[in-house]
């Protein structure tokens, strides 16, 4: 399940922030402490995992100590989705 | 003619518990900072600063995160007679060895006599100082004098002239922090009358915010004038709209928020990025100016605001529009609020191969770019060719401006100043025609990169990525490229490199990518690097980025 939710992100990261499709993202590589997704685009990766995996994620929790790669951003998706 | 303290004790002693400022912060409940408090909260760090022997006329570089002791030591500073100037804070994304550099460059040409921070940043600023440095203090936040009620004949801000420096206002990145905009009392007070006719201020008028102060559209706009006015201002930050949009329209409905001034492409992000359930119950009717500022205008970020807006209240003539520069204070030019900004429909072809404005000729393409509106009643504007002969209408040329609120200078930089002005004359160094009476501003002289009403310098981020192993000096680009989507531009960063390794390639483009934005707080949105060969050099031997902007575009459509 994990694997399916970070195929998506990934390829979403990718794709639509930067604008690289088919660029890899290793599962522990830093997303947001590295400046890979800048602030503007914190709110288009959180309103992309709520659409396409109906869980909401709080405006406080966009930053690199609740998810900083896709492995964290996976768990997260995850343990919401559980509820 | 007043003084900034001057105007703050006479609005304190006049209407003491009035809301000066309702402080937002996510983390916790908004705080009603009243005129009597503000002062009681200024002069605390004024004691403070008298403690560390500042005089008046020496500048005070605060380094605080958006929030009271930002305002508090701000206004302290004022009411001694100091010269305040805010320095962005340090973020997590921003690398400690090149805040410190740029700290230190700062330092080097501004020559503070103090540094304001919180306790647990004073090593970082430490790290940054050198023996026979200027900084003769570096206070930190809670190490302040305790509140009380203001001993008059202390506040050496009471008796400063009106050609006194006020307050510095520097622009952001390595270059950007070496010319400091020097303000005075009289230029403040000057631009705020004419801003205020412009925008027929009443006392009843309800700012709303979420500008940085660092930036002269957050300072002037988003703080000075509503206080300085005796209005009442809602201030939220930044980092906290950025994640959260919808707090403004929430704001503005709370609190019947009148005026806001954003940068074009936060009604695209707003108009975008804001969920229906955030909008239950927010009614927008007291709006009634939202004014464009800060980066280039486009009608189209109107129009998706409005339509995604109005079944809350928003009114079509309160999306307005004007041309700023911290340079003149603030305001240039200001859009009439009676009605809508102007559109005007151009002839696309002759526009853009004759730099003419006119009425769009037989089956030529339609070009709708929209106004600025008039220069604000102090302000002059004049546009030149290149041999500084004045255009006639409707042809772009250099807009240059003179007014009763110019800058003083960009401090301890004659150089800079002498370059910047013609016969006294402001060189904007901004593009723009005028067309009855109402300025359109349509690019600039300069290659500065607006991103986000943040002015960026292509040789800042160029010179980081040389930095990156694989880069050779010299070999890399940088340029904007306008995104209708984000209704703001797109940095694009360009490196030649030896290797012809894709992997590799792909490795150097990461580190470029990393390594810039931690360096520069600036986010790339394509990296490209290319073989050797490919960036178009001038006849020079300078990087010609205009065309390699051209070669980009031109790569991208055949992909």
């Amino acid at each position: 399940m994990e694997d399916l939710i970070m195929t998506a992100l990934e390829e979403y990261i990718s794709t639509k922030i930067l604008k690289q499709p088919g660029r890899k993202i290793g599962t522990d590589e830093a997303l947001i402490s590295s400046g890979m997704i800048d602030s503007f685009s914190l709110v288009d990766l959180a309103l992309f995992v709520e659409d396409k995996f109906n869980v909401r994620i709080d405006d406080a929790e966009l930053n690199a100590q609740t998810f900083n790669n896709l492995n964290e951003l996976a768990a997260l998706i995850e343990s919401r989705q559980k509820k | 003619m007043t003084t900034l303290s001057e105007r703050l004790y006479a609005i304190q002693t006049r209407s003491p518990e009035q809301v000066a400022i309702y402080l937002q912060d996510a983390r916790r409940p908004d705080l009603a900072i009243t005129y009597h408090q503000l002062i009681r909260g200024g002069y605390a760090f004024s004691r403070t600063y008298l403690r560390e022997r500042i005089m008046p006329g020496e500048v005070i570089i605060l380094i605080l995160q958006h929030g009271d002791d930002l305002i508090y030591s701000f206004w302290g500073a004022v009411l001694i007679g100091a010269i305040p100037s805010i320095m962005p804070f340090l973020t997590e994304k921003l690398s400690p060895e090149k805040y410190r550099s740029d700290l230190a460059a700062l330092i080097s040409i501004t020559k503070p006599a103090a540094i304001v921070t919180y306790p647990e940043f004073e090593t970082e600023i430490q790290l940054a100082l050198k023996p026979g440095d200027s900084v003769r203090k570096v206070i930190v936040t809670n190490n302040r004098e305790p509140e009380s009620e203001p001993d008059l004949t202390l506040l050496a801000g009471l008796v400063r002239a009106p050609e006194d420096i006020a307050l510095l206002q520097h622009s952001s990145g390595t270059t950007g922090l070496q010319k400091g905009v020097a303000l005075s009392h009289r230029a403040i007070f000057n631009q705020l009358n004419a801003a205020s006719v412009a925008l027929a201020l009443t006392p009843e008028d309800v700012t709303v915010s979420w500008l940085p102060l660092y930036h002269d559209m957050g300072l002037i706009a988003g703080f000075l004038m509503p206080l300085l006015s005796g209005n009442t201002l809602v201030l939220n930050s930044p980092f906290d709209w950025v994640r959260a949009p919808h707090r403004l329209l929430q704001a503005v409905s709370q609190y019947k928020g009148t005026l806001t001034w954003l940068p074009n492409f936060a009604y695209n992000f707003c108009a975008q990025k804001i969920r229906e359930r955030h909008l239950e119950g927010v009614d927008l009717s007291s709006w009634r100016a939202v004014i464009n500022c800060s980066e280039p205008v486009h009608w189209e970020s109107h129009h998706a605001f409005y339509e995604r807006f109005k079944a809350y209240g928003l009114k079509l003539e309160a999306l307005q529009a004007s041309y700023a520069m911290a340079e003149n204070v603030f305001g240039v030019t200001q859009s009439d609020l009676s009605r809508p900004p102007r559109v005007e429909e151009i002839d696309r072809e002759v526009f853009m191969t004759h730099r003419i404005a006119c009425p769009p000729l037989d089956g030529h393409k339609v070009l709708k770019v929209m106004s600025s509106g008039r220069p604000l009643l102090n302000t002059h504007i004049r546009i030149l060719d290149e041999f500084n002969k004045d255009v006639p209408n409707g042809k772009v040329g250099e807009i240059v401006l003179q007014s009763d609120c110019m800058l003083t200078g960009y401090y301890n930089r004659p150089d800079a100043t002498e370059k910047a002005l013609f016969d006294g004359w402001f060189l904007t160094g901004d593009y723009g025609y005028v067309s009855n009476g109402e300025v359109f501003v349509s690019g600039r002289k300069k290659d500065m990169i607006i991103v986000g009403g943040r002015n960026v310098y292509p040789q800042d981020l160029e010179s980081l990525s040389y930095e990156v192993p694989g880069v050779h000096a010299g070999r890399s680009v940088a340029f904007g490229l306008f995104n209708p989507e984000a209704g703001t531009e797109d940095v694009v960063l360009i490196a030649e490199v030896n290797s012809e390794d894709e992997v590799e390639q792909q490795q150097i483009a990461d580190k470029i990518r990393e390594h810039v934005t931690r360096n520069s707080a600036v986010a790339l949105r394509y990296v490209k690097v290319v073989d050797p060969k490919w960036i178009l050099k001038t006849s020079s031997g300078k990087t010609a980025r205009a065309a390699n902007k051209e070669k980009f575009l031109k790569e991208l459509e055949n992909q």
